[in-house]
């Protein structure tokens, strides 16, 4: 039967190699996420209005299932990584804009007004003061959005041999082998939890006149 | 009768918040406790409810220990009031001030009652019954905080910092509705604040506390301000102390001079029998009596119009010579207008006069140990 | 060829209107698989938020909770109870549950938090023991941020119990799960459509229940 570690041959990876696919599917559409994020969430923070049909729009894609949104990219991008890095993406955004524009409105308005009143402009004071102090709310964010993003990768599985560590799973169940749920299952959450501590650790790195 | 008997807080850091505080708070009257962040007038406060419990020593109620009865019924007993006034925001004004006699088992139609009954003792108006807090400024919510805390009829008060998240005027007339409330209710109440004029002014008795814990003075206010207790109770009562405490001698005795006193419409011979060699301004008031301004006598006589402006008056037989004296200061000519309760011009006093005066007082209150002319320890005026 | 057509053919197509696999029978399915998950979730978060969220301590243990089992992947925790149980409610409930916790429960946690500490202080001061202080005081000011938890609980199990269908139930997945293998797109986007809809009701009860539940007084400072 094989244990723990023992893949199989029709995945053509190692466990390793599944590691890397995951990790690469679940964090490349983190990155374009937050990419995404900033201008809109800075936005939706200088102009108030756009905040609320920004956050409808986004809430209405984020409820469209990820299985039904994967299946039909398949006519635009195939079976690929794409197809199931677009949608990641997009529920990325919905988690990361909220979270940016919180960050950005808990600046103080009196640093605010003292960033303008020593003579920074806008975008030396976005960048030099405002972002800063986000980066705290803005990390909240990154966790839930790539700790969700590493869990949802599996159903990538159902298009073919597109999910990562989810593609153990349709082996699992071919050849009834629960040691290969097993593995996915217990491989992508502490995966997502190492990312998540990586994530903690590196803020308080970038953060480090933040109360702990 | 509150008696804080040896009551040490220590926290588990070491730190000492209060230092065997001894104090005995009378019945009917307004306790202040007053000094600087760090005093531990706070936590003395909260030990009286027990929000807080002492490490050492106990605090009594009327010769009974507050930990013997059960710790929410003695709160329901206390009238507790906090800076921000700590409303409930999801509930309406008249639900909010109804909060104690619920708790206490009234039924709602006697406490919604009762809660109405309330905003008007607290000049409220009833037409805020339905509004939430956030539909009100600042003044009026602690006045509901006010109302909340004397919805069951406590008999013992406690507010912390109530009235300092307020603007000046506002809270100017929040103290003087709450002097005047007490005056109606005669509570046991427990003040704290940081702010020596408000102790000053509202306090029957006033406890000067320093960091540590430690108590300094315990008096009341004109005490205070004539003998404080040591350097630390005189830095914290501020270099006018002197003038301050002018507040607590009576302008009642100050003799007046009706003599320099003119009606707008006067003829140059009423002008000269009515010019003084002490000055030569004369006070102008209109037919009915109430002054208009000063005028200087010969420069009248000539026919002039011009009037100097007098700055305020002080009523006569009511204000302290605090006030009298602040008229002569103000005033461009060095005299004080009195006036009666209708605004009348009574008579004039010079800077002499009232200095003369203010020894006097001090003399007489060296003599008798108490403030001279003032019965209780309130300010004449505040 | 675009998603409007697809939908348009699946909707006007009447068979897809009655019977065991017709919308409404897939629909009731869905809501039932949801409103099941969302309760045993309530049950198991609200209270764990609640009681942390009052006494302060413990805040830790449940952002690691917390994330715990959001690093759960609901698809793969499916496969696997399936694979361990066989086929059942469990299986589907688990993932589900799993899900919809931590949203409830950190919400519900930062909520209280998150209550004015002086009001709190004018509750004890007044004499309110520590059950009416949460009940009377601590959990009608949260509730507009607890509700927003709930609601993102539910729209999230509204949207991934469509993996229900991938182990043989009912549901709305089962029009996409059908689809996909049956290489007929009209399904699929019809299911995703009807799913979507159903996250749009979602939203709007918990509109309506904000409205209905939540003080005028406190509803004003909700963003």
């Amino acid at each position: 039967m094989g244990g723990f570690f023992d893949i199989p041959s029709d995945l053509q990876a190692s466990w390793w190699g599944l590691i890397g696919l995951h990790l690469e599917e679940a964090l490349v559409p983190v990155l374009f996420g937050l990419l995404i994020a900033l201008p809109l969430a800075q936005l939706c923070a200088r102009f108030r209005w756009l905040y609320p049909p920004m956050l409808g729009i986004t809430t209405v894609l984020y409820a469209l299932p990820s299985l039904a949104f994967i299946v039909l990219l398949i006519n635009w991008t195939g079976l690929s990584t794409t197809t199931v890095e677009i949608p990641l993406t997009i529920y990325s955004l919905v988690v990361l804009i909220p979270a940016i524009v919180d960050g950005v409105r808990s600046v103080p308005e009196e640093t605010h007004a003292a960033a303008t009143a020593m003579g920074f402009g806008p975008i030396r004071r976005y960048i030099q003061v405002e972002l800063p102090i986000a980066v705290p709310a803005i990390f909240a964010g990154l966790r839930v959005a790539t700790v969700s993003s590493i869990s949802l990768v599996s159903v990538g599985a159902l298009i073919g041999n597109e999910g990562g560590l989810g593609n153990l799973l349709s082996d699992a169940l071919h050849y009834h082998r629960p040691i290969l749920a097993w593995n996915s299952v217990l491989t992508t959450a502490v995966l997502a939890i190492l990312i998540d501590g990586l994530l903690v650790l590196l803020r308080r790195l970038l953060t480090p006149w933040a109360v702990r | 009768m509150i008696l804080i008997d040896a009551v040490t807080k220590r926290y588990p850091d070491g730190t000492t918040a209060v230092d065997r505080l001894t104090l005995e708070i009378p019945d009917g009257s307004i306790t202040v406790l007053v000094g600087p962040s760090g005093c531990g007038k706070t936590t003395t406060l909260r030990m009286i409810n027990r929000m807080i419990e002492p490490t050492e020593g106990r605090i009594t109620l009327d010769g009974a220990d507050i930990r013997e009865q059960p710790v929410n019924s003695l709160r329901r007993t206390m009238g507790y009031v906090i800076q921000h006034a700590g409303l409930f925001p999801h509930r309406t004004i008249v639900e909010n001030i109804a909060t104690v006699p619920r708790l206490l088992g009234w039924d709602r139609r006697e406490a919604r009652t009762r809660a109405l009954e309330l905003m008007e003792r607290v000049g409220l108006d009833r037409s805020l019954a339905k509004r939430y807090p956030y539909q009100l400024s600042g003044g009026q919510q602690q006045r509901v905080g006010v109302a909340r805390a004397l919805a069951a009829d406590p008999p013992v008060m406690l507010m912390d910092e109530p009235f300092s998240a307020v603007d000046p005027i506002v809270r100017k007339g929040l103290q003087d509705e709450l002097i005047r409330i007490q005056g109606e209710l005669g509570k046991t109440i427990v003040f704290v604040t940081h702010d020596i004029d408000e102790a000053i002014k509202i306090g029957d008795m006033v406890a000067v506390l320093r960091e540590g814990g430690k108590l300094a003075q315990y008096a009341p206010p004109a005490e205070l301000l004539s003998a404080p207790a040591d350097g630390f109770v005189e830095d914290f009562l501020g270099l006018d102390r002197g003038i301050r405490r002018l507040s607590f001698f009576t302008a009642a005795g100050l003799e007046l001079n009706t003599v320099p006193i003119v009606a707008v419409d006067s003829t140059a011979e009423q002008l000269a029998a009515r010019t003084v060699p002490q000055t030569p301004y004369l006070l102008v008031t209109d037919t009915e009596g109430r002054p208009l301004g000063w005028a200087d006598a010969k420069q009248r006589a000539a026919g002039s119009e011009a009037l100097i402006p007098f700055g305020h008056s002080f009523t006569a037989g009511r204000d302290s010579l605090r006030a009298a004296l602040d008229s002569a200061v103000l005033s461009p000519t060095g005299w004080a207008v009195a006036v009666d309760e209708n605004g009348r011009a009574v008579g004039v006093a010079a800077q002499e006069t009232i200095a003369a005066a203010i020894r006097t007082a001090h003399l007489e209150q060296q003599a008798t140990g108490s403030a001279s002319g003032v019965a209780d320890a309130a300010p004449v005026d505040a | 060829m675009n998603l409007f057509h697809y939908a348009n053919v699946f909707f006007s197509d009447n068979a897809n209107w009655s019977g065991a696999d017709g919308i409404p029978t897939r629909l009731w399915e869905h809501v039932q698989y949801t409103l099941m998950a969302l309760g045993i979730a309530g049950v198991i978060g609200l209270p764990l938020g609640l009681v942390t969220g009052h006494t302060g301590r413990g805040g830790n243990a449940l952002a690691l909770v917390a994330t715990a089992a959001r690093a759960l992947p609901s698809f793969g925790l499916l496969v696997l109870l399936t694979v361990l149980m066989g086929l059942g409610l469990t299986p589907v409930m688990v993932p589900l549950v799993a899900l919809a916790v931590p949203p409830m429960l950190v919400t519900t946690y930062e909520a209280i938090r998150s209550v004015d500490r002086s009001l709190v202080d004018a509750a004890r001061g007044m004499g309110m023991g520590p059950l009416r202080v949460m009940f009377q005081v601590e959990l009608p000011v949260a509730l507009p941020l607890i509700l927003s938890g709930i609601r993102s609980s539910a729209v999230q199990i509204v949207s991934t119990a469509t993996i229900a269908a991938y182990v043989s139930f009912g549901g709305l997945g089962r029009y996409i799960v059908d689809g996909l293998y049956q290489v007929d797109y009209n399904k699929v986007v019809g299911g995703a459509v009807l799913v979507a809809a159903l996250a749009v009701v979602t939203l709007g009860v918990f509109w309506v229940a904000g409205r209905v539940l939540v003080s005028p007084g406190v509803r004003r400072q909700q963003r």
